[in-house]
């Protein structure tokens, strides 16, 4: 049986895609035969930031509707081999992904792959219930600002109310809280919350930190899922959260201002 | 609750209003069964029953849908001056009998052997006027309600009700959450939501929390809003509680 992990914020523009494409990177670079869903149909990204997205033939909504096979819409990433994409579709309607054709697919995922990663759109609509209904664990991203904060807290009230897990009395959901645009010298200033502040706030373990940095936009921009980029501050908080997620323990980093070379170090990886 | 401004305008205007009603818990139905029952539990106490309206409480009923026959119940009670308003709970079926026979519907109440029933969706508040209003049970055989105890955190969106009794929280309750209760509320963690205790017109009931960070604070409709409660016990443990109509907050430390 796969893990299911679903990403999701409740916000907009988080980083929930980049989080989805570095974990399933992570975990696949780890030899764990992953695959990532893209659940954002109409709006979709994930292609872009994993690089495929001229090998796009068919998507999520075609296999739901039976007019491809699992198989003709997954696309292997060209540079982890036990990666697997399977893009939304750009042109449906998100009403398209119904439960039974959404639970059709994870089901068959399920058997050949070890870990399912849902990228979910932002707000609590259709798609986002969809993408975290089947979850056994949730990655619930947010940056270190109250609205933000606010989202996230009520995303996480739904995972508890209205996924599968929840209706059907089992295990709850496993609930990870993953801070990402975190910035040490403006929590510092006091221009953001800290992750002492948002811990406090939302009460979920921390699956970690990944500091802001101008590595992540560029790696978005070039298809690189930023996990690849192994020298930036934002490719090894990345690394150590698909460390933690497999349970392994990593004492969190970046997460102090640096006095000196800080901007040096982050802009190195880019 | 009284949180809408008067339009002067208006005919009338529709407010929210918290009765106490009985409830009859219906386990199954027969004419002369329910008739003897009724008239033995009046004969123990006569003038409680006299003109008092009932609701009919479905949500334990075991019998036969087909067997239900409001027009007989209605006339079972009305010969005794009971006046049967509405139904509660019972399934799709028992309420289009119910509405049939031109009784009120009212929501299934606590479900006392289910899951926790976490509203989701943006909450309900008593504020909002219109709403029908849950029904609290006087049932004639009363034994002390166990308080509700919530060991989650109730998070922004979510609703936790205890219809009946006392609400006990372990957990934080978190801005845009709201929590009701008949009785008394206790949050063993920070209150930044909204908090409404006695929420049936007791205005004994009291609110305490661990750190008073609340959207709004309500006591048998008496409310402050976190405007007005910045001032006194702000970020602290407090107790909140009613006297003289005003909502009054007091350190724990000095309680």
């Amino acid at each position: 049986m796969a893990r299911i992990i679903v990403v999701t914020s409740g916000k907009g523009g988080v980083g929930k895609t980049t989080t989805s494409a570095s974990i399933s990177t992570g975990l696949a670079k780890r030899g764990h035969k992953t695959v990532v869903i893209d659940f954002d149909v109409g709006l979709r990204n994930l292609d872009l930031i994993m690089n495929c997205e001229r090998r796009v033939v068919y998507d999520f909504v075609n296999v739901i509707q039976g007019e491809a096979s699992l198989n003709q819409a997954l696309i292997r990433d060209k540079r982890v081999d036990t990666l697997y994409i399977l893009p939304a579709s750009q042109t449906r309607e998100k009403e398209a992904l119904t439960r039974e054709g959404v639970e059709k697919v994870i089901n068959e995922l399920s058997e050949t792959f070890d870990y399912i990663v849902c990228d979910s759109p932002a707000g609590i609509e259709h798609g986002a219930l969809m993408a975290l209904y089947y979850a056994d664990e949730a990655i619930v991203v947010t940056n270190p600002e109250v609205s933000s904060v606010r989202d996230s807290d009520r995303i996480l009230g739904i995972l508890q109310s209205k996924s599968r897990r929840a209706e059907m009395g089992l295990d709850p959901v496993r609930e990870h809280l993953l801070l990402t645009r975190y910035n040490p010298a403006r929590v510092e200033k006091g221009e953001m919350l800290s992750v002492a502040d948002v811990e406090e706030i939302l009460a979920i373990p921390l699956l970690g930190v990944i500091p802001e940095s101008q590595v992540v936009l560029n790696a978005s921009n070039q298809g690189v899922p930023v996990i690849l980029e192994a020298e930036s501050d934002a490719g090894q908080a990345y690394d150590d959260a698909v460390a933690r997620l497999l349970g392994e323990e990593r004492e969190h980093r970046f997460m102090t201002a640096q006095k000196k070379g800080f901007f040096s170090r982050m802009f190195k990886g880019g | 609750m009284s949180e809408t401004a008067p339009d002067l305008k208006q005919c009338f205007q529709l407010k929210s209003a918290n009765v106490s009603m009985t409830a009859l818990e219906l386990y199954f139905y027969d004419e002369t069964d329910f008739e003897s029952t009724l008239r033995d539990k009046i004969s123990q106490a006569p003038g409680f029953f006299r003109d008092i309206p009932l609701i009919i409480s479905l949500e334990k009923y075991e019998g036969l849908t087909s067997e239900l026959d409001f027009f007989k119940i209605i006339g079972s009670c009305r010969r005794h001056n009971i006046h049967v308003i509405g139904v509660r709970g019972g399934d799709d079926d028992q309420r289009r009998l119910a509405r049939g026979a031109s009784l009120a519907l009212f929501p299934a109440g606590s479900q006392r052997n289910g899951p926790a029933p976490q509203a989701d969706g943006p909450g309900q508040p008593a504020t909002s006027t219109a709403e029908p209003e849950p029904v609290t049970v006087a049932e004639t055989v009363s034994a002390a309600t166990p308080a509700r105890i919530i060991s989650q955190p109730v998070r922004s969106g979510q609703q936790v009700y205890a219809p009946e009794g006392d609400l006990i929280i372990l957990a934080p309750v978190q801005a845009g959450a709201e929590v009701l209760a008949a009785g008394n509320i206790h949050v063993y963690g920070p209150l930044r939501g909204r908090a409404l205790a006695g929420i049936h017109g007791a205005e004994s009931a009291r609110v305490f929390c661990q750190s008073l960070e609340a959207e709004l604070v309500s006591i048998a409709g008496h409310y402050k809003i976190s405007e007005d409660l910045q001032d006194n016990g702000w970020k602290s443990a407090v107790q909140i509680q009613l006297r003289d109509d005003m909502l009054v907050v007091t350190p724990l430390d000095r309680a």
